[in-house]
């Protein structure tokens, strides 16, 4: 396949009028590369407040059929997905992504919560992730992928609930892309295998244009919104 | 799939015809267009946002050689592959490898229209694997064995009652007699009937909106997550795209992102943005073993460094098909290949020949919506004109219409012959259409009026207005 390569680029090249790249402009896309330098980022989010930052993030993601509930504390997580799964008249069980940024959780106040760690399985009809970041401008979520957020629990359950806290929410995707870059290690890939921004819950439009919840992916997404500062560890 | 795009007249007669089509045009027609106006009035920088989109592209376009070697690179530091495609047979090829490779029978797949333009799903089907279209509309065209009709909703051309049939015809495991009137109980029923099939998929193909060069990622945008299961579960995920889908940095993305959910969908931001950067990573619990990336050329490095060369900015987003008075009034299987409307007139041409899709281009009333709308600012008018231009100068277009065009082309450099012929025949045609101030019918003109009536000329021509103009102009002064 390396005559496909050279084929192609030699093509482009031929097409372009030109030979390889001089050094200089080698140099300066490499520069523009790594200056990771932002377009144009709309004001809607970047201007607020966090507080408005906030607001601004729950209404958009209302917009888009994600429930959000603000709660005070972590200890109050238990209370609040015991409320959430009765009041949809879901089972109490849920698959909790096993990170230890949900091991201080105190699932022992709500006993009849039944609790499984670990990534998902086909039958699992609910699961509770972290994420990374709550993006205010289009009402996003940003999870990614690890040992401890396996993306299966993000999609094959028909629910998925979503702790996040206030300070975790920024304006715009590229104040996501600075928290990713600030996570990668020396060596490793610039990105976790998997990224996923995620607005709303799963739907279709493909039949007569009529919007369907809960195409393949979850039915139902929910925000706990937690008011107190982030944890330490991001 | 083979091209029909040179029976485009015969297609268009039969999709106007069509009254299933006709109706579920008419709910197009009006739905996307007014989603993406309100979204773009809820951001004011989005004018600028073109602007810079469109810049972004041109970049890469005019350093692609540069951006697919970074890429590459990174994809490889990543643990993932890049295979080169010359053509859509180098592609499907490759493809097939790595599912054989892969010991596969399952193939489930993302929507993605590269695919469609290598045929990919005959492919696999004639050397004993099953591809499963799971984004909705690409499985009922799939059940219906039709190509899409549109490029970001597929099954367009349909209403229910035609999805249903198909799932009845295609589900016989479940009860004949359950109901299916609605579109949530067909999409339950596709997501009941997939669900099994993502769980047992060996390989996951997709395409992508995106590469990111500074990063080897592929990204997606998605609203049911279909493509996210065919992209997670299989132990082996693939991606089939073009070599222009290359942006340099995820900033640059992000701008590209923000045009293209608003001009496809109307949407603020599609449901589902995922990027890939190669297969798992130790400890990850799931996520692909194998993660590999086809980059298809098929005829678009050709494309760069001539007068076609911006139609390789194409986000495919749609908005171009979606305000076009001729893809909305005879549908999208009419074009007769992969891609329709606006985007395919300029595209097919130049991917199966100016010969096979010569009326395409043609099939345009210029009215200029495509461009005005477009996240990138692509002057489609133009470049169907280019194609018109070439389809001209090799002679293919019918013998009566050149022969019309040279007779023109001969009156109007002789400017004396064309004021007198024009003269006299608007002095004809106003008296003779005196009374009705229209035509139905007229000698030599029954291309016109056949299908509507032709405005009687109404006084003078402009030439001689203007002069008369100009001559009071030059009194008074």
């Amino acid at each position: 396949m390396s005559a496909a390569r050279d084929d192609i680029l030699s093509g482009i090249r031929r097409a372009l009028w030109r030979g390889s790249l001089s050094p200089d402009k080698t140099a300066e896309l490499t520069e523009r590369i790594a200056a990771h330098r932002r377009n144009l980022v709309p004001a809607r989010a970047a201007a607020l407040d966090p507080a408005a930052r906030a607001d601004l993030f729950v209404a958009m993601a209302e917009e888009v059929q994600t429930s959000v509930a603000r709660i005070a504390s972590d200890a109050d997580i238990p209370a609040e997905v015991a409320r959430y799964l009765a009041a949809e008249n879901l089972p109490a069980e849920l698959v909790v992504a096993p990170d230890p940024s949900l091991d201080a959780i105190p699932w022992d106040m709500r006993p009849l919560l039944q609790i499984r760690r670990g990534g998902a399985e086909a039958q699992d009809a609910v699961s509770l992730t972290p994420c990374l970041a709550g993006i205010a401008e289009t009402g996003t979520l940003m999870l990614a992928s690890g040992p401890g957020t396996p993306t299966t629990l993000n999609f094959l359950p028909d629910t998925h609930i979503v702790v996040l806290h206030a300070g975790q929410i920024v304006a715009s995707y590229e104040d996501g892309w600075d928290l990713l870059r600030a996570r990668t290690q020396d060596g490793a890939p610039a990105l976790p295998r998997t990224v996923n921004l995620i607005t709303g819950p799963s739907r279709t439009g493909d039949i007569e244009q009529r919007i369907q919840l809960g195409a393949h992916g979850p039915r139902r997404l929910h925000i706990v919104l937690i008011e107190d500062a982030p944890p330490a560890k991001g | 799939m083979q091209p029909t795009s040179h029976s485009f007249p015969a297609n268009a007669r039969a999709g106007l015809a069509d009254p299933v089509l006709q109706t579920a045009l008419g709910l197009a027609r009006s739905g996307f267009p007014q989603r993406r106006q309100e979204a773009i009035a809820r951001l004011p920088e989005f004018e600028e946002l073109r602007e810079q989109g469109r810049a972004i592209k041109d970049h890469v376009l005019a350093h692609l050689d540069f951006y697919l070697e970074r890429y590459e690179q990174n994809v490889t530091a990543a643990g993932g592959q890049v295979h080169w495609a010359r053509n859509a047979e180098e592609a499907r090829a490759a493809i097939l490898g790595i599912c054989r490779a892969a010991d596969a029978r399952i193939v489930t797949k993302g929507k993605s229209m590269v695919a469609e333009e290598i045929a990919l799903n005959d492919h696999l089907e004639a050397n004993g694997i099953t591809p499963v279209e799971t984004d909705l509309g690409e499985y009922i065209i799939q059940l219906r064995h039709e190509p899409p009709s549109h490029i970001i909703a597929p099954a367009i051309h349909l209403m229910k009652e035609q999805v249903a049939d198909a799932f009845r015809a295609a589900h016989t495991e479940l009860d004949p007699a359950r109901p299916l009137t609605d579109p949530r109980a067909l999409c339950d029923e596709a997501r009941t009937v997939l669900r099994p099939r993502f769980l047992a998929a060996d390989v996951g193909i997709t395409g992508a909106n995106f590469l990111v060069a500074e990063t080897g990622s592929s990204i997606i945008v998605t609203n049911e997550g279909n493509g996210d299961l065919t992209q997670i579960l299989p132990r082996v995920h693939i991606v089939i795209t073009g070599i222009e889908k290359i942006v340099p940095t995820l900033e640059d993305a992000a701008t590209l992102l923000r045009l293209l959910a608003r001009s496809a969908t109307g949407q603020e931001f599609s449901s589902y943005t995922t990027l890939s950067t190669g297969p798992r990573r130790a400890g990850d619990l799931d996520g692909p073993a194998e993660y590999h990336v086809v980059l298809l050329d098929n005829g678009r490095s050709a494309l760069l460094g001539g007068e076609f060369q911006d139609m390789l900015r194409c986000l495919r987003c749609a908005a171009c098909l979606n305000h076009c008075p001729v893809y909305a009034a005879v549908g999208g299987h009419a074009y007769g290949w992969v891609y329709p409307g606006p985007m395919g007139a300029v595209l097919t041409p130049a991917l199966v020949g100016i010969a096979e899709a010569g009326h395409l281009p043609n099939a345009s009333t210029f009215c200029g919506r495509c461009e005005s709308v477009c996240p990138v600012k692509i002057p489609l008018p133009k470049m169907m004109r280019h194609w018109r231009e070439r389809e001209f100068a090799q002679r293919l277009s019918p013998p009566v219409y050149r022969t019309g065009l040279r007779l023109w082309a001969w009156v109007a450099q002789q400017p004396a012959l064309y004021h007198a012929f024009a003269g006299i025949t608007s002095r004809v045609l106003g008296w003779a259409g005196l009374y009705r101030g229209r035509f139905r019918s007229l000698p030599l003109a029954s291309g016109w009026t056949a299908v509507r009536d032709l405005p009687a000329p109404q006084g003078r021509s402009f030439h001689s207005l203007w002069a008369e103009q100009q001559r009071r102009a030059g009194r008074s002064r």
